[in-house]
């Protein structure tokens, strides 16, 4: 691996989890979609700082799109306020109305500079090693790599400090208002994160993947755990992983590195979504036969328990008649009385079946409830 | 005069023949998905159709309007797709089944674009195009296509009233009268998705959802009923499609895409204040009630909270009795102390004299 | 079944000169639309209130009001003779069920340590004190078992007494309840009516919305009939008279008493 192979893989990272972070709480909180709005809006604010200083290269830029974040953010809350409308439409509003006003700024007085529009969104991630930041005859390394190190110290930072109080404001906002932890004051130094963490990121991955970094590892953690902290630490290692591969698939079909990114937080999603212990979709599945399975037992117990002593009992407890009274298939049938007699309900006489002491009181119990 | 020159010029005519039937079609369709809360919906579906848009131009090889929305639909509703079934199957809230489908989408469009034009550049690959739209380059078969599969998809929304009514504001009810509410979803989901698609030419994709949000958010401040909201959303969608087209044109440098999406956004802004449900409204109607306020009928309600407390011996703040008369009590009750009918305690609270109870007996 | 009467004052607090809820005029409308209109109410300490109305009364809103988490339109609402910014410590807070998102990845311990967190105030952490302290409200709802449940497994009685357990774990003197029987077990119940009895016992105060009239006698000493205006308050022999009840259920809004208009 080259240097710069390895700069580029170390800055998809340290994006990856800053996103991570910070976009768990965006999940936990419904808000998701505010970092799509941030991601979209920033650009106006960037247009605007490079109006006001004359360079693309100011750091002032990233300040300024920070800033349009919070602003977002908060013209959102405006919308919604009038309660004209609700607070997916105002989001709806707002951002597209901010980026409008971005390409027209960027359009009428930066053509021709290298303020790329495509830039911001897409990211430039193949050519970050280029960029270096150089100083005092040292060279610092790619200048992006810095950025994002930066920008995932302060988002860790600020989670750790805060943790119980963003805890609380996103489980029981009403409680956290009860006890005094201001939950406007929360609301908002999250988004300032949230939108210092997408700028920062914009270079790695572009404004519209930093909401696939930013939702789908926290959502597919979601799935896979039942704690707070442990989801916030595999979001941040999904969020890694998919960023490696990403480099890697990029690498191998000569593609675009930030979708190959974005691909694989997709496939991180599915995996989760299909083979989640307990909650995915294949053991749900399992789980829902399971039950059928078990449930036809009991209508088996049930129904030997009530021909039991009674002339047609002979017919009606044999195992060929089953499919016929109960409508089962012979398949099915067959499964059925197997584990009946695998669980001791029943006992196999020939043609014929038999409940034993268990599956006598298994039919008293259901019917009784 | 300016204006008739401007209609002779083509291209200025195409597009804004475009926007035009974009506006429509966008406005009449969004008044669906802003009141059933799936605003943002829009938004993911333009953005999930950059896979299914390149994947017809490689399968199809040229660059025919038609095949390409037929790919970009594809996409488009393969993603409601997922975002339903996620939504259904797990704990994952819509919220963040939008953005990963969103997201996700476009970037396998992504790497689909720079895998096929064989450069990890996605820009140069024309991906400006889809993302900002190409409004500029509308050709007169592009507006007839999107005015053609507009009018249709108008025509399936008035067969489909009925259901599409019921599935807005009560689906359950709609469900109970035996009407099918899955398929009416799953045709409006189609419906919009085309909105979406035939719109992303002119726009682009980032811009998509506003066309859907915007007319009707402005739409809805006029009027509470469904139709003449639809009718008023696609006026809107028109209005913004054709201003935007015409300003464009006019001011150099000005992008079509986002002219028409200010423009629609001013629209919202106005209606927000000057519509009948609007914010002006509402202060000048609380404005009006008060100045009209008879002390009279403030006079009595005092009278009444007397009553209602067992006597005399308590004062009450001007805001209980606004809530009884629904409008700012102060002036009258201001110009009641003057005339000695009732007072003002230390607290700032109001009561009757005895001069004042008086008065009320007396009348 | 001890019922009724105040307590004798052997427990109560110093701030006795004031009654541990004053509400006066309260007015909260949101809109145009009054949701509590001229609303007068006195809670002594020591007493286990029910309050109760139609849907739509008010009820949640007043309880809000005294948690100042709505702005009233009118009138105040004093929380142990003040403010209840002022008072917070001394207040716990047991919203409805329905208020919260029992998806949230957490478990039960933690749940319980939540009601901590206002003493420990911003940036402090919950330490072992604090552990013992949930795990101890854990066992007094008999929720111990269930430390490291995860919220969501849970059956709504078992909800509910996480949350009381989290009200008792802020060792507050003044517990405002909403709904806290709605939808549980009749053993919950019973727990529940066993642990604010002794919470009154000890000389503390309960407020509780409360949705069913057949056990506000056998539970409650003191009611509060609402229907956004107040309609009847005191002990439950005094207000809770089928008069009083057929004025607060009858069907109109009682705005307007005796006026009508």
């Amino acid at each position: 691996m080259t240097q710069g192979q390895l700069e580029i893989q170390a800055i998809a990272v340290l994006a990856a989890v800053a996103c991570a972070l910070v976009g768990t709480f965006l999940v936990l909180r419904r808000q998701s979609l505010l970092s799509d709005a941030i991601g979209h809006s920033v650009l106006v604010g960037i247009a605007v700082a490079f109006l006001v200083t004359g360079t693309t290269t100011s750091p002032l830029l990233l300040v300024g799109a920070a800033l349009t974040g919070v602003v977002t953010v908060a013209l959102v809350q405006v919308v919604t306020g009038t309660r004209l409308v609700k607070e997916d439409a105002a989001i709806g509003l707002v951002f597209p109305a901010l980026f409008s006003l971005g390409v027209i700024i960027v359009s009428r007085y930066a053509d021709g500079v290298h303020l790329d529009t495509d830039a911001v969104l897409l990211g430039e991630l193949a050519f970050a090693p280029f960029d270096r930041l150089e100083a005092w005859g040292w060279d610092f390394g790619p200048a992006s790599l810095l950025v994002m190190g930066f920008v995932l110290v302060l988002d860790a930072a600020v989670i750790a400090i805060l943790w119980k109080e963003l805890k609380l404001s996103t489980f029981d906002p009403a409680l956290a208002l009860a006890l005094g932890f201001a939950p406007v004051v929360l609301q908002y130094v999250l988004m300032t994160i949230v939108s210092v963490t997408a700028v920062g990121a914009f270079n790695a991955v572009g404004s519209i993947l930093v909401v696939a970094l930013m939702i789908a590892p926290p959502a597919a953690a979601y799935l896979l755990t039942d704690g707070l902290g442990r989801l916030v630490v595999l979001a941040c290692a999904i969020g890694a992983a998919s960023a490696l591969a990403g480099y890697w698939l990029a690498f191998a079909l000569d593609a675009s590195i930030a979708g190959c990114i974005a691909a694989c937080c997709g496939a991180a999603f599915a995996l989760a979504w299909t083979l989640a212990p307990g909650r995915g979709l294949v053991a749900a599945a399992r789980r829902r036969a399971r039950q059928r399975l078990e449930f036809a037992q009991t209508m088996l117990a049930i129904h030997l328990a009530n021909h039991e002593g009674r002339p047609e009992a002979a017919v009606e407890s044999r195992v060929a008649h089953l499919g016929e009274h109960l409508r089962w298939d012979g398949d099915f049938a067959s499964r059925v009385v197997r584990g009946a007699e695998r669980r001791g309900l029943v006992v196999r006489n020939a043609e014929a079946l038999a409940l034993t002491e268990r599956g006598r009181a298994l039919a008293e119990e259901a019917v009784t409830g | 005069m300016t204006a008739l020159f401007l209609v002779d010029d083509y291209t200025l005519r195409t597009v804004a023949l475009g926007a035009v039937a974009l506006g429509i079609v966008s406005g009449a369709l969004g008044t669906f998905a802003v009141l059933r809360g799936q605003a943002l919906l829009g938004d993911a579906i333009s953005h999930a159709a950059l896979p299914g848009v390149v994947l017809a131009y490689v399968l199809l090889g040229t660059k025919a309007s038609l095949g390409l929305m037929i790919g970009a639909a594809l996409t488009g509703f393969a993603a409601t797709l997922v975002v339903s079934a996620v939504v259904r199957t797990t704990r994952v809230k819509d919220d963040a089944a939008l953005g990963i489908a969103l997201s996700v989408f476009f970037g396998i469009g992504l790497v689909l674009l720079t895998w096929v034009q064989r450069r990890p550049d996605a820009s140069q690959a024309g991906l400006d195009r889809f993302l900002f739209g190409q409004a500029a380059t509308v050709l007169r078969d592009d507006v007839e296509t999107i005015a053609i599969v507009g009018a249709l998809a108008l025509v399936v929304v008035a067969l489909l009233w009925k259901q599409l009514k019921l599935l807005a504001f009560d689906p359950e009810f709609g469900a109970s009268l035996g009407l099918r509410m899955r398929a009416t979803e799953l045709a409006l989901t189609a419906l919009l998705v085309v909105a979406i698609v035939i719109g992303l030419q002119m726009v682009g994709a980032v811009l998509m959802s506003a066309m859907i949000v915007a007319p009707a958010a402005a739409a809805r401040q006029w009027t509470n009923r469904l139709g003449v909201m639809t009718i008023v959303a696609a006026g809107v969608g028109a209005l913004a499609g054709a201003t935007g087209a015409v300003a464009s044109s006019q001011v150099e440098r000005l992008p079509t895409g986002p002219s028409i999406v200010l423009v629609a956004t001013a629209l919202v802004a106005v209606s927000f204040l000057f519509a009948p449900r609007g914010l002006a409204l509402r202060a000048w109607r609380a404005r009006r009630a008060r100045s009209q306020l008879g002390t009279h009928v403030v006079l009595a309600d005092l009278a009444a909270l007397e009553q209602a407390h067992g006597g005399p011996g308590r004062a009450h703040p001007a805001a209980t009795i606004a809530v009884m008369v629904e409008a700012d009590a102060t002036a009258a009750l201001v110009a009641l102390e003057r005339d000695g009918l009732v007072l003002r305690d230390p607290e700032g609270n109001w009561a009757l004299t005895d001069r004042g109870r008086s008065e009320v007996l007396r009348r | 079944m001890t019922r009724g009467g105040d307590n004798d004052g052997a427990d109560v607090p110093q701030a006795l000169s004031h009654p541990a809820i004053e509400v006066t005029d309260l007015t909260v409308a949101y809109g145009e639309k009054p949701v509590l209109w001229d609303v007068d109410v006195e809670v002594p300490h020591g007493t286990l209130t029910a309050i109760v109305g139609p849907n739509g009364a008010g009820k949640t809103t007043l309880i809000r009001a005294i948690l100042g988490l709505v702005e009233p339109a009118a009138g105040r609402a004093l929380v142990l003779g003040g403010d209840y910014a002022d008072n917070r410590r001394r207040v716990a807070y047991v919203p409805q069920r329905g208020s919260v998102d029992w998806d949230f990845p957490t478990d039960v311990l933690d749940v319980v340590l939540m009601g901590r967190y206002g003493h420990l105030g911003w940036l402090r952490r919950p330490g072992r004190k604090e552990r013992e302290a949930a795990l101890d409200a854990l066992r007094r709802v008999e929720m111990d078992a269930y430390a490291h449940r995860q919220i969501s497994q849970l059956s709504g009685g078992q909800q509910q007494r996480v949350f009381l357990a989290r009200a008792l774990v802020q060792d507050a003197e003044l517990y405002l309840m909403d709904e806290p029987f709605q939808g549980v077990d009749a053993t919950t119940e019973r727990t529940i009516v066993d642990l604010l009895q002794e919470l009154r016992e000890r000389g503390k105060t309960i407020v509780a919305v409360h949705h069913d009239l057949q056990t506000v006698a056998e539970y409650f000493d003191r009611v509060v009939l609402l229907n956004v205006r107040l309609v009847a308050s005191g002990t439950v022999a005094d207000a809770f008279t089928e008069e009083a009840l057929r004025r607060t259920y009858g069907g109109r809004s009682a705005l307007f008493g005796t006026n009508g208009r």
